[in-house]
């Protein structure tokens, strides 16, 4: 480079890099700082306790019951949002019947196109006072009111939703009916990318694929979901984050935040509950940096399993 | 101390704070280190005046005074009220008003150097209060306590309502004058109940007996917040207090082993036990409001929940419904049946740097007037903390929350281990839920409730606390 454009650069750069390692990269530091020392929160005093909160962090029982449940959503959540946004996706973009006019999706593609991206408009307050009433506990919600009527659910005892810790295939319940409105709110945005994603292969691979007598599921096993390896990697290390995250979903729509009795505990709800309740905010801030290790190790994995040559096309 | 919980516990505010606050965690309060305020005792320009018994803090005319109120759930009309009952004492002294929500946001920076004069240190943004008395911010005011009452025999400290003086209290001075009372208990309707010629029921046998009648109505006999575990937290607290009586509550409290295992416990909760089990709670899982309107719909005969129901659900309460108020169930044998579960709520505090002291007592004195405090309980469909707010009112509500403290035997229920302890806090919230949805027994309860203790008493980083009265 030479040196003129090297100053200029510089020139631009300076203010946005000295705002984010002020703002961003030093509490990142503060917090690490933070971890290692027994700091209550409310006043200036702390001790060095070294590495005691991290040790702490391992029999420490709670934690352990949240990391399982954030590995639940790690798994799920990006599998569900991922199938369930390639399937819209096919369908939208090359699921339709084949004519003169080449590959198409399938009728009114368009129309559901704006309706399943519907949800990633929607602020989460929205998302979540909307659920609240779709998952009512009595007669008066949107599903039990519909499955009571057609005698399908017993009024007397409703479906519980999020307030039912009952497991289901070894996980609470409400576990799974967040996982659901994870997936619902994060598909449309993932349909979107994947759809521009397809659009971007060539109609003539799936022109000759159908003369060669594919249907519409090889087609999709063996043209579309290869040549989308990509794409859908990044999305599996977005969906992992927020897996990871989960915290406004069990804050707002769980019994006691993280209820009931600690079945949708999560580890962003126990870092809240150990810093701003019980006001331990050396061993949350070891809690955070732990969520922090792990985030990057698992994005750092994930990014390396799935590289592979790139096809040009 | 704010009893009254927020009108909705989603809001977008507190949501983003919280999750951005778990991202950070990094930025020590702000607001903290400002709220430092210096604590050398100033010079008040206000006082000065002949002391008198109509004006026992010997303000001065044409002085002004300066009183910040907080708008919310109680609205500000009644503070409005008692401007008009300060003036008519002292009409040269000018009262400046002004209602707010964000109490902490606009006040805590003045503290250290122009405060106003009274603050209600109320609402979601309020002032942490131990902090306010360990930095010297606040006034005590032990000085109100032994003045005259404004309109009534003896004193303002007389006059005002079991607990309200120790709820104001701490380190053995009074420092926060709680204008507002409330109080918990069972509610139905009155109206229905003359109707279907039933007895509000007063002990746990009177209920069972009473609980298929209602059932054979199409009504469920109880409902209550499944949602927020301090909900049914209060009813089973009340039901233990009445059983044991005081001293086992302040044992729990005091983390005093086997505390939890004390004689009658596992026996005060067996009703509720008994309760879930019979089916007589609404089915489903409903949070505060949803449970409050299906006990208004007439879904279910009674609901337990405090007194701001009233103005919680002003809104939606059909007319002719005879909103009332009961005391919690008792059985027999019970050492401390006529214990109320009350307190006193909505604080007021002088700021040590006020320029006007003198005239904030005598408006807080104004406040907890008789003339005043009846105005507020009009106006707010609250008691206020003074004896005999709600005796003129005409309100089903209200007279029946004031009935209860009356008939009670002065001595108040109170739990402090959930502000002393916040893993307790949640675990109790928790394994009440976990009653309440019948997955425990009432001993499983006591058995999870005393290993939950044993484990706070246990964790040397828990700093433990002492409840003495």
């Amino acid at each position: 480079m030479r040196h003129g454009v090297a100053r200029f650069v510089t020139g631009f750069l300076a203010l946005p890099v000295a705002l984010y390692l002020f703002y961003v990269v030093w509490p990142f530091a503060q917090a690490a700082g933070y971890s290692l020392t027994d700091w209550g929160g409310y006043s200036d005093s702390q001790r060095f306790v070294g590495l005691d909160n991290y040790v702490r962090l391992f029999s420490d029982e709670l934690i352990r019951k949240a990391f399982w449940h954030n590995v639940f959503f790690l798994v799920t959540v990006p599998l569900f949002t991922i199938a369930l946004a390639l399937f819209l996706a096919f369908l939208l973009n090359v699921g339709g019947r084949e004519d003169r006019a080449g590959i198409r999706g399938v009728f009114g593609s368009a129309l559901y196109k704006v309706i399943f991206f519907f949800p990633q408009v929607l602020s989460l307050v929205v998302i979540a006072v909307m659920w609240q009433q779709i998952y009512r506990t009595d007669g008066q919600g949107l599903i039990n009111g519909l499955l009571i009527k057609i005698g399908l659910v017993d009024a007397d005892n409703p479906i519980a939703f999020t307030a039912d810790p009952e497991p289901f295939l070894g996980v609470p319940a409400v576990l799974w009916w967040l996982l659901l409105i994870a997936v619902w709110s994060g598909a449309g945005f993932y349909m979107v990318l994947f759809s521009a994603a397809m659009q971007s292969i060539p109609k003539d691979i799936y022109e000759a694929a159908i003369l060669d007598g594919a249907g519409r599921f090889h087609t999709f096993f063996k043209v579309t979901l290869p040549l989308l390896r990509d794409s859908i990697s990044v999305a599996w290390v977005y969906l992992g984050f927020i897996a990871l995250d989960m915290y406004a979903l069990v804050f707002v729509m769980t019994p006691s935040q993280g209820g009931p009795n600690h079945a949708s505990e999560i580890f962003a709800s126990v870092l809240n509950f150990t810093a701003f309740q019980k006001g331990q905010f050396g061993y949350a801030c070891a809690m955070g940096v732990a969520l922090a290790i792990f985030t990057i190790l698992l994005a750092a994995v994930q990014l390396r399993i799935t590289r592979r040559d790139r096809i040009e096309y | 101390m704010s009893v009254i919980p927020e009108k909705s516990d989603l809001s977008r505010r507190t949501l983003l704070q919280r999750a951005g606050a778990a991202g950070l965690l990094a930025i020590p309060a702000a607001g903290l280190l400002s709220a430092c305020a210096g604590s050398e005792p100033s010079k008040s320009d206000g006082g000065g005046a002949a002391k008198s018994k109509d004006n026992p803090f010997g303000v001065k005319d044409g002085s002004a005074v300066k009183v910040v109120v907080f708008n919310g759930g109680l609205g500000d009309q009644w503070a409005k009220e008692d401007k008009v009952v300060f003036n008519a004492k002292h009409p040269n002294v000018t009262v400046n008003m002004s209602s707010t929500q964000k109490i902490k946001t606009e006040e805590q920076p003045k503290m250290a150097t122009q405060p106003s004069d009274l603050v209600m240190n109320s609402g979601a943004d309020m002032m942490d209060r131990s902090t306010l008395i360990n930095e010297g911010a606040i006034e005590p005011l032990d000085d109100l306590l032994t003045a005259p009452a404004w309109d009534g025999e003896g004193t303002v400290g007389d006059s005002l309502l079991p607990g309200t003086v120790g709820d104001g209290t701490q380190n053995g001075k009074f420092y926060v004058v709680n204008v507002a009372y409330t109080v918990w208990g069972n509610w139905y309707n009155a109206a229905l109940f003359k109707k279907e010629g039933w007895t509000a029921p007063t002990t746990w046998d009177e209920f069972f007996a009473l609980a298929p009648k209602i059932k054979a109505k199409g009504m469920a006999p109880y409902v209550h917040d499944a949602a927020h575990g301090y909900y049914p937290r209060w009813a089973l607290f009340a039901s233990i207090w009445k059983a044991v009586g005081k001293q086992a509550v302040v044992d729990i409290d005091n983390l005093k082993d086997g505390a939890w295992k004390a004689d009658g416990i596992v026996a005060a909760l067996e009703p509720w036990e008994k309760l879930v089990k019979d089916k007589l709670l609404l089915p489903g899982k409903l949070d505060h409001t949803q449970s409050q309107q299906a006990f208004l719909d007439g879904k279910a005969a009674f609901i337990q929940v405090g007194t701001w129901l009233k103005n919680e659900m002003a809104a939606t309460i059909p007319p002719g419904f005879e909103l009332t108020m009961s005391d919690y169930w008792s059985k027999p044998g019970d050492k401390a049946a006529k214990d109320v579960f009350a307190a006193s709520g909505e604080g007021f505090v002088v700021p040590s740097k006020a320029p006007n002291k003198e005239a904030a007592k005598e408006f807080l004195r104004a406040i907890l007037s008789k003339a005043g405090s009846a105005k507020f309980a009009e106006l707010t469909k609250s008691l206020a903390s003074t004896k005999g707010s709600g005796d003129n009112v005409q309100d089903t509500a209200l007279a029946s929350a004031n009935a209860l403290v009356k008939g009670g035997s002065g001595e108040l229920i109170s739990v402090k281990f959930p502000d002393f302890y916040a893993d307790l806090d949640k675990e109790s919230q928790n394994l009440s839920e976990e009653l309440m949805a019948g997955r425990l027994t009432a001993a499983q309860f006591v058995d999870k409730m005393q290993a939950a203790a044993d484990k706070v008493a246990k964790d040397s980083s828990i700093k433990k606390q002492t409840r003495t009265a």
